[in-house]
């Protein structure tokens, strides 16, 4: 069955990324902390008003994760640049698009592990009380890593073998992630809340489609962009 | 050229000569004088027949400047849409270097807008910017453009940067309805909705002649910047062609 053999090349490229990190582990723990060390820096920024902290929170942990988050990206390439695996990578037979999703689904994962670092980090230095509904929250977190990590993760496949790499991908990146960084934020304030707006239900759909959109838009993009 | 004159570069072109890259684009000027002649009637045009706004006064006029910036802004990105994805299905340099053109050109009018808009509000308004939906998304626009032209001054290799380019224009292109609509949400269901603009007739017919020659700004804008992209290349093509021929 031909997508059983996607299936596996899909694993298999996840599996070596993510097996590669959790043997060195530099890469986690120094990105991780970098996320909390942002933390720490917005809240003396923002602080010491308790309740300013508070009202802050959400947009704090967002910005956490986007700027830790951006570096893991250029890293899942860099490895395999810096060693010149991408070739042999691209000779391998089958579609590219594996490739690409391999990527993903590794960054995902890695972004999922930083995520729960920052985000208890960030509920505890900003003073956050969990709310009854706390699934949905942690909904919303989900779809907006998604989104990001799909375009994160395509823009890496470029900017990773620019010069000036360390720049161009937040450069690229950020503008782009200007819905998700709304509709994340928005949606998460008002879960926070009371929501008497019923207004998280809108933003929650606006995130599916981002996600879905960008995730259609990249698979297609890819085979252009890894061959150049 | 005087570069043709010298010995080695005179053999190793002479191959070249058929290729599209090595012939230089025919530059004509006529355009550039009748886009900025047009542009001259167009404001004056506007400016001696508009009356007065009730509120603004004279600052009105502004807009004969500031809204069709606008408008060539959404055009030009619209042109760089539609030049990559047909560079990434045709595969030809000219359709990369009409995208890139359009562009740079669409950035120009997108700073031009945010800068004739900051000084409209700024009276209007009280403020030099208010994070509505229309402004906040054209400069999120102009942020995502910035990208698009920073990669391609980042790669070296042609075709990595026609490729490249041509994947981020489209999808940064994709992204501008969703950056306008979630911003839009986001201000109404904090802020009162910005009322809507509604337009006198008297200054209608001004606005759309002023549109119209701005229009000829842009097309000569893009087409020269298209000239000197290709006469760039050609050069490319030639000292590639001299280093591997000639040395």
């Amino acid at each position: 069955m031909a997508w059983q053999d996607d299936w596996r090349r899909v694993r298999a490229i996840a599996r070596k990324d993510v097996t590669t990190e959790l043997r060195a582990k530099a890469g986690f723990n120094s990105v991780a902390s970098l996320g909390v060390t942002i933390l720490v820096l917005l809240g003396l920024a923002l602080g010491p008003d308790a309740e300013a902290l508070r009202n802050a929170a959400v947009g704090a942990v967002w910005l956490a994760t986007l700027f830790s988050g951006v570096l893991a990206f250029n890293r899942s390439f860099q490895v395999e640049l810096e060693s010149g695996a991408l070739e042999p990578l691209l000779l391998y037979p089958g579609p590219r698009w594996t490739i690409f999703a391999g990527k993903l689904l590794g960054n995902l994962i890695f972004l999922t592990l930083m995520v729960a670092i920052v985000v208890p980090a960030g509920v505890v230095l900003f003073g956050v009380q969990i709310p009854a509904r706390w699934p949905s929250l942690l909904g919303v977190l989900a779809l907006g890593v998604v989104g990001l990590v799909v375009l994160g993760t395509f823009y890496a496949s470029m900017a990773s073998r620019s010069r000036a790499r360390e720049v161009l991908l937040p450069l690229l990146l950020f503008p782009m992630l200007v819905p998700v960084l709304l509709a994340a934020t928005t949606a998460s304030k008002a879960l926070l809340g009371a929501d008497v707006m019923h207004e998280a239900g809108a933003w929650i759909r606006l995130l599916v489609a981002y996600d879905l959109v960008f995730l259609t838009a990249t698979f297609i993009a890819f085979e252009h962009v890894i061959e150049a | 050229m005087s570069l043709k004159r010298e010995g080695k570069l005179t053999s190793s072109t002479d191959h070249l000569r058929d290729t599209q890259a090595a012939r230089p684009p025919r530059t004509s000027n006529w355009l550039a004088f009748v886009s900025f002649a047009a542009v001259i009637a167009a404001q004056a045009y506007a400016i001696l027949t508009s009356p007065a706004d009730a509120d603004m006064g004279h600052l009105q006029k502004i807009m004969y400047v500031h809204v069709p910036a606008a408008w060539m802004t959404f055009l030009s990105f619209f042109v760089v849409l539609v030049f990559s994805v047909r560079y990434l299905w045709r595969r030809q340099e000219n359709d990369d270097l009409i995208a890139a053109s359009a562009a740079e050109v669409g950035a120009t009018f997108n700073g031009l807008t945010l800068m004739l808009g900051m000084i409209w509000g700024r009276p209007a308004w009280g403020v030099w910017w208010v994070w509505d939906a229309r402004l906040t998304s054209t400069l999120v626009l102009f942020l995502i453009f910035v990208g698009y032209l920073a990669l391609r001054a980042f790669t070296e290799d042609a075709q990595q940067k026609a490729q490249w380019s041509a994947a981020v224009g489209a999808i940064g292109a994709l992204n501008v309805p969703i950056v306008y609509m979630s911003v839009k949400w986001w201000r109404t269901l904090h802020q009162p909705p910005s009322s809507p603009e509604t337009l006198d007739p008297a200054y209608t017919l001004g606005l759309r002649i002023n549109a119209i020659a701005m229009l000829l700004v842009l097309i000569y804008f893009i087409r020269r910047r298209y000239e000197i992209a290709r006469l760039e290349r050609a050069v490319e093509h030639m000292a590639e062609a001299a280093a591997m021929g000639g040395g």
